[in-house]
């Protein structure tokens, strides 16, 4: 059962590459690093782990993913298409004039974007007060939350998980999306999160570490997170940037870059 | 004090409206809303030192089907979250209401680092935001279900102290909509905040001169209620606005922007001339920063004449 699940689990993180590659390629340019970097976490959650339902987007007791990340908008478009909340055809449109397909997440155009963000830090401090939220309304769920690991350089992040621990937000489960690289290269280099872990542990939360390109391990940490009573929980997913695609797989420069059509069909074609 | 009034009616509202919560990044005493944690606990949110993450607990809490209000001093309240404010609530259509205490050269002693002369300048520029100033507590007794009611971001700029009682309680006003004071055909002078009661004396003074003066109070800066101001400078063809705050983009500027536009006039601004506050009282400062009744008589006859 749990082979069966994992396989396909990958093969939908496979197929959410596949897209975002796709429409990125055929816009041009784009986010594509950290949108390939998170393929296997939206997978985990748009396909098992979150209580939705596409036919009822806005259903009040469904789970939350705010994607603090906002540029990895075309991944979750891709995963949000595959998923059944709009046609897959419709991701063509990204970033193109008078789109709902924004190069960052934004709920008031996208069905089942569950909140806007871009500007780095904001989506997490705003994931906290849905937490809290939720609690005060007893409402049971779980709101999922991705942030990067050069967004963690935002001070905002540490306000939040300050807060978020100190009031035992055991409904938060958070992402960091540990794939080192930042726009303009090396996190390591430019502004180290080291040590991470502890940093997280210091500030009240549950904290685990996992290979965030194996949907089986994602998993099994949800499961494991969403039973930290007490805590909110931080899965930090080693990952690699633009995993995935031969051009920007560990790329330093996979920020953002131009994928050209000739790109864009190889790595299709390699997946 | 208006922040008692201001707290009494966050109870008040509170009680029927099982949504409001209540946020601080400790500054509740001095905003005098300790009352409500007492009344509210549960609904009550101090997120310590840490603006920021308030705005974004705000924002997540409205999505989540909660009104937020929001209070800390009007710098933090806006220069400190001008991007907060901007994209977690304006631009993702949240409705969070955010006081901000003690604007312009009410921070008196706090002096100049406290001192925001461009709290509404800020907030002028983000779409949809709505600007309230009020001038006394029946003002803001009456405008303040309204801000309750109305769905969206709404900035409250709050005098916490002794505000110049110009309003009879019991006077209804309409969140958008300005207040004629005092009718008159020589010149307009438009008010907000502190500077109203500045501009009641001011009135009075030119009346005794021979000149007749209309005095529009506006307590929403935005929307600007541009019929009244355009009906009023077509009347007596000369305007003046007052304002506790910069000249530079805050009022006056929204009054000049719109008049240029449509009914051009000679205009005079009365406010903080681009320059920073320091520590003082307010009578004091109002002098140094030519914000007191003769200073807007003197501009009142200088755009008559115009």
């Amino acid at each position: 059962m749990v082979t069966q699940k994992s396989s396909y689990l990958t093969e939908k993180a496979k197929d959410i590459r596949r897209e975002t590659i796709k429409c990125i390629g055929n816009l041009g340019v784009g986010h594509i690093g950290g949108c390939l970097s998170v393929a296997e976490v939206l997978s985990v959650l748009y396909f098992d782990a979150m209580k939705i339902d596409p036919q009822n987007p806005k259903m009040p007791d469904r789970d939350r993913l705010i994607v603090s990340k906002g540029h990895a908008g075309p991944a979750v478009y891709a995963a949000l298409a595959l998923r059944g909340y709009f046609g897959v055809e419709e991701l063509m449109t990204l970033n193109k004039n008078g789109t709902s397909l924004p190069s960052h997440c934004d709920m008031n155009k996208t069905t089942g974007i569950d909140m806007t963000t871009g500007s780095l830090g904001q989506g997490f401090s705003i994931a906290t007060g849905m937490a809290l939220g939720a609690k005060m309304d007893n409402l049971g769920i779980t709101i999922y939350t991705i942030i990067g690991d050069g967004e963690s350089q935002e001070g905002q992040i540490w306000e939040a998980a300050m807060f978020a621990g100190n009031r035992k937000l055991d409904n938060l489960v958070a992402f960091t999306d540990n794939n080192k690289i930042q726009l303009d290269g090396w996190t390591g280099e430019i502004n180290s999160l080291h040590p991470l872990e502890d940093k997280w542990k210091a500030f009240g939360w549950h904290v685990q570490h996992v290979d965030g390109h194996n949907a089986h391990e994602i998993s099994r940490a949800i499961t494991c997170a969403k039973s930290a009573f007490g805590f909110p929980s931080m899965i930090i997913l080693d990952t690699v940037k633009g995993r995935g695609a031969y051009f920007s797989d560990n790329n330093p420069d996979s920020h953002s870059m131009t994928v050209t059509e000739e790109m864009w069909r190889k790595a299709v074609a390699e997946l | 004090m208006l922040r008692d009034t201001y707290c009494d009616l966050l109870i008040e509202h509170a009680k029927e409206n099982k949504n409001i919560v209540l946020l601080d990044a400790d500054l509740s005493k001095a905003g005098g809303l300790k009352r409500f944690m007492a009344a509210f606990p549960d609904r009550f949110i101090n997120v310590g030192v840490a603006e920021a993450n308030m705005i974004g607990i705000a924002a997540g809490l409205s999505a989540m089907g909660w009104i937020p209000f929001t209070h800390t001093f009007t710098p933090f309240a806006t220069r400190r979250v001008c991007d907060q404010v901007t994209l977690s609530v304006a631009y993702a259509g949240l409705n969070v209401k955010m006081a901000g205490s003690d604007p312009g050269i009410a921070a008196e002693l706090n002096g100049g680092t406290h001192m925001s002369l461009e709290d509404v300048a800020i907030m002028r520029n983000i779409p949809g935001m709505v600007i309230f100033e009020p001038v006394d507590s029946a003002q803001l007794k009456s405008v303040f279900p309204q801000i309750l009611n109305y769905d969206g971001g709404c900035y409250i700029r709050l005098f916490r102290k002794n505000a110049v009682k110009v309003y009879e309680d019991g006077t209804e006003f309409t969140l958008g909509k300005g207040h004629v004071i005092k009718s008159g055909k020589d010149v307009t002078i438009i008010a907000t905040g502190i500077m109203v009661s500045e501009s009641v004396k001011a009135a009075d003074e030119l009346e005794k001169l021979g000149v007749s003066a209309e005095l529009i109070n506006i307590h929403t800066i935005k929307p600007l209620d541009t019929d009244l101001i355009l009906n009023s400078a077509k009347k007596t063809g000369a305007v003046v606005a007052a304002e506790n705050h910069s000249v530079v983009n805050g009022l006056g500027s929204a009054v000049a922007e719109f008049l240029s536009e449509n009914f051009p006039v000679p205009v005079k601004r009365i406010g903080v001339r681009d320059r920073f506050g320091e520590v003082g009282k307010t009578d004091y400062l109002k002098t140094i920063m030519n914000m007191r009744a003769e200073d807007i008589v003197q501009a009142a006859q200088s755009v008559i004449k115009r």
